[in-house]
């Protein structure tokens, strides 16, 4: 059968079972189990509507359940045991073997540099770009164009910043922008961007925060119109100059929206894998704990040190979690 | 501001200008890529993208044909006539010359002494005379017009010029050298799928936790904003050892079930935090006139939440489709005959590395399905990222 016909057979299945599971399993609870008539129409219905919640989230629950609570304790597991041992407990040996691999403190100190650098730069142009088009008549437009990276895949980007950074020998045009700049002003010969240790690290980030500057001005965007026109006419009044009420007025009221961009973006910096698997794949010290692991599992198939990795990525996400689901339980009450 | 405070200042030029540098950076990458795209192979080895957007001036060398062969006699004088283009072999017809000649010379010392349209005096009676399009005419007597043809300098533009050639290479080749064809297929038939069924497994849970009174909703909500941030890397080896344990493997299946699963948070706190936002007038007079839940969900809720659903459809639909890591493990298996093309264009930019020409064209055939739905869709993901923001 082809993948497309398959495809399609899936939608109906998926699509059609799911309906039917809803339909069919509120009509048993309705019709046949707890009936609403009868003498004990009214306990039944109590009934029935203790019962229909889990019904409705059932399929969700599951899914969940299986596909992102259980891998946590599964990987969890893994990382405290050895596959090569038939799966036997071997303690911490898997996270002090890590301990030892150079590749993976380089792994560690990128990803730090990679947190420190990506969500401050994305959230300044953000926010830049934010209070720069909010001014003027076609704003809309430019906002779009900026936020146009979003719809761009990792590895599409990485393709385009590939060209950019593309060197060619001394002798003949240079294709790659970066090159034909930089021996415009005055450069002796090109430079191969990605090999160079540590900056080529950076040269990674700048296409991450090209990716994430547009969704951090969106959002950012929507939160300065949301200032109270007041709060700025007051300063104007006063005599602030533009920057002041930028700096003073507005910025602490977007504070909070500021926060939610910044650990957003530092999560999407945790995960990050594509960018540097497309372009480096790990080379010339580029790794980071993301490559780190997938190197580990799929290619030296070492699960548990592979696990090891993921559980370190995990702890690093702990905080924001916690910090989310403090703010999400703050909003419910 | 300035509007508020009633004057324009030469402010508002300056923010002008900065956000037109800053879209400028910002499209900049993309627009190189998909120039480069529509460039023929040598095009791109002899000159940046950013070439292409001129006419391009070149400096060639070209040679009259043969006297010996070509020369007739005329007044007295001898004459070769032609064009320069048609000898050199690069059109079959002067008609067709691409190129404007606009300073040509018969010495490399000065290759620009004279104009298109000027003759120029080689001593002695030779002349020869060279118009825009390349044609010239040669006089000498016999002794001078004999041996090789007469070299000429010319410094020719020729206007931008752009083929599709490379797009029905990498879309339309029978061979399929690049898999990019089936890749896009297969993409395809990853994404649909990936994309309708959370949506609809979301939209339940949703509404239980916004409109249902249980015990443990609370704790609910939190686990899923908790999930929410959890990263998928964790799920590979568990979900994969799963998969095979369970007869699935490596395939379409089980790379929709993971990509349900991995959307699932998102689908359910968009879904549950627009739902919790509409009116709860509506739900209540629909049940006081002895609506059940899966008719109020039906008939009410979910056509309400059709933005909500639109959002996260976008959202999981950019995500499937660009997506590398949940494919590489869950769906493609050492056959490669189920490659998407994110994996293609990692799997050509090892392979093919140099030949840009193979690389912009597969990279933009896969960015522009994701663009249009961008361009097209904007509001929803824009309202989506709103509402959304916390992942």
């Amino acid at each position: 059968m082809s993948p497309a016909l398959q495809g399609l057979v899936t939608i109906i299945i998926g699509v059609g079972g799911c309906v039917a599971y809803f339909y069919f399993s509120n009509q048993l609870l309705d019709k046949v189990l707890f009936p609403p008539r009868g003498p004990d129409a009214g306990r039944n219905i109590n009934r029935a509507n203790a019962i229909r919640p889990w019904l409705f989230m059932g399929p969700a629950i599951l899914a969940l359940g299986l596909y992102l609570a259980y891998p946590v304790f599964e990987t969890l597991r893994l990382s405290l045991t050895d596959r090569s041992a038939g799966g036997a407990f071997v303690g911490m040996d898997n996270y002090t073997q890590m301990a030892q691999d150079g590749k993976f403190w380089e792994a560690v100190r990128n990803n730090f540099l990679w947190l420190l650098i990506v969500p401050a730069m994305s959230t300044a142009f953000g926010l830049l770009a934010a209070q720069l088009t909010d001014r003027i008549s076609w704003g809309n437009i430019a906002k779009s164009l900026i936020f146009m990276p979003m719809a761009i895949s990792f590895v599409g980007a990485a393709v385009i910043f590939k060209l950019i950074y593309d060197a060619r020998p001394e002798d003949v045009a240079q294709i790659g922008i970066l090159n034909a700049v930089y021996l415009q002003l005055g450069g002796d010969a090109p430079i191969t961007w990605l090999t160079i240790p540590f900056w080529n690290n950076i040269f990674l980030m700048i296409v991450l925060i090209w990716i994430q500057t547009g969704f951090a001005m969106v959002i950012l965007s929507a939160a300065l119109r949301g200032i109270p026109e007041e709060t700025v006419e007051a300063a104007i009044v006063d005599g602030a100059n533009p920057f002041q009420i930028f700096f003073k007025i507005k910025m602490p009221q977007i504070s909070g929206t500021i926060v939610v961009v910044w650990t957003t973006i530092t999560i999407v910096v945790l995960k990050v894998f594509d960018i540097v698997f497309a372009m480096t794949n790990g080379q010339w010290e580029t790794q980071v704990l993301a490559n780190y692991m997938y190197d580990k599992m799929f290619r030296a198939n070492d699960w548990g040190v592979g696990s090891a990795a993921a559980m370190i990525i995990m702890l690093m996400v702990t905080p924001i979690l916690v910090w989310n689901v403090y703010n999400a339980r703050k909003e419910m009450r | 501001m300035d509007s508020i405070a009633g004057k324009k200042s030469g402010l508002t030029w300056a923010v002008h200008i900065s956000v037109a540098a800053l879209v400028l950076l910002w499209i900049f990458p993309t627009v190189g890529l998909l120039i480069s795209s529509f460039r023929t192979t040598d095009q791109i080895v002899t000159s940046g993208w950013w070439a292409a957007l001129f006419p391009a001036v070149q400096n060639e060398t070209l040679r009259t044909a043969d006297p010996d062969d070509f020369r007739v006699a005329r007044d007295g004088m001898f004459v070769v006539e032609g064009n320069l283009y048609v000898v050199d072999g690069s059109v079959d017809d002067a008609a067709d010359v691409p190129a404007e000649i606009s300073a040509w010379g018969t010495s490399s010392r000065a290759i620009d002494d004279y104009v298109a349209g000027d003759t120029a005096d080689l001593g002695d009676g030779e002349m020869i005379t060279v118009q825009s399009n390349g044609d010239y005419v040669w006089v000498g007597d016999e002794e001078q017009l004999s041996g090789r043809g007469q070299r000429v300098f010319v410094t020719a533009e020729s206007p931008p010029e752009f083929t599709l050639d490379n797009y029905r290479g990498v879309l339309f080749d029978p061979a399929n050298r690049e898999g990019m064809s089936r890749a896009f297929m297969n993409t395809l038939t990853v994404t649909i799928p990936a994309t309708i069924i959370p949506i609809l497994i979301a939209a339940f849970a949703a509404y239980a936790l916004a409109w249902m009174d249980f015990p443990g909703r609370a704790l609910l909500v939190a686990a899923v904003v908790a999930l929410l941030v959890v990263p998928l890397q964790l799920a590979l080896i568990p979900l994969l050892s799963l998969h095979n344990d369970i007869g699935i493997g490596k395939g379409y299946l089980g790379v929709w079930l993971a990509h349900t699963g991995f959307g699932l948070p998102l689908a359910i706190y968009l879904l549950r935090n627009y739902m919790v936002g509409l009116p709860r007038d509506i739900i209540e007079s629909a049940k006081v006139d002895g609506a059940t839940d899966f008719q109020i969900f039906t008939k009410i809720i979910l056509p309400l939440s059709f933005p909500a659903l639109a959002s996260f459809a976008i959202f999981q639909f950019l995500w499937t489709w660009n997506d590398l890591l949940v494919a590489m493990v869950f769906l493609i298996d050492s056959s490669g005959e189920t490659t998407v093309m994110t994996r293609q264009i990692v799997e050509l930019l090892g392979t093919r590395g140099g030949d840009w020409e193979i690389l912009a064209t597969s990279a933009f055939v896969s960015i522009a399905v994701p663009l249009v739905v961008f361009f097209t869709m904007q509001r929803y993901l824009v309202r989506g990222l709103l509402a959304g923001s916390v992942k």
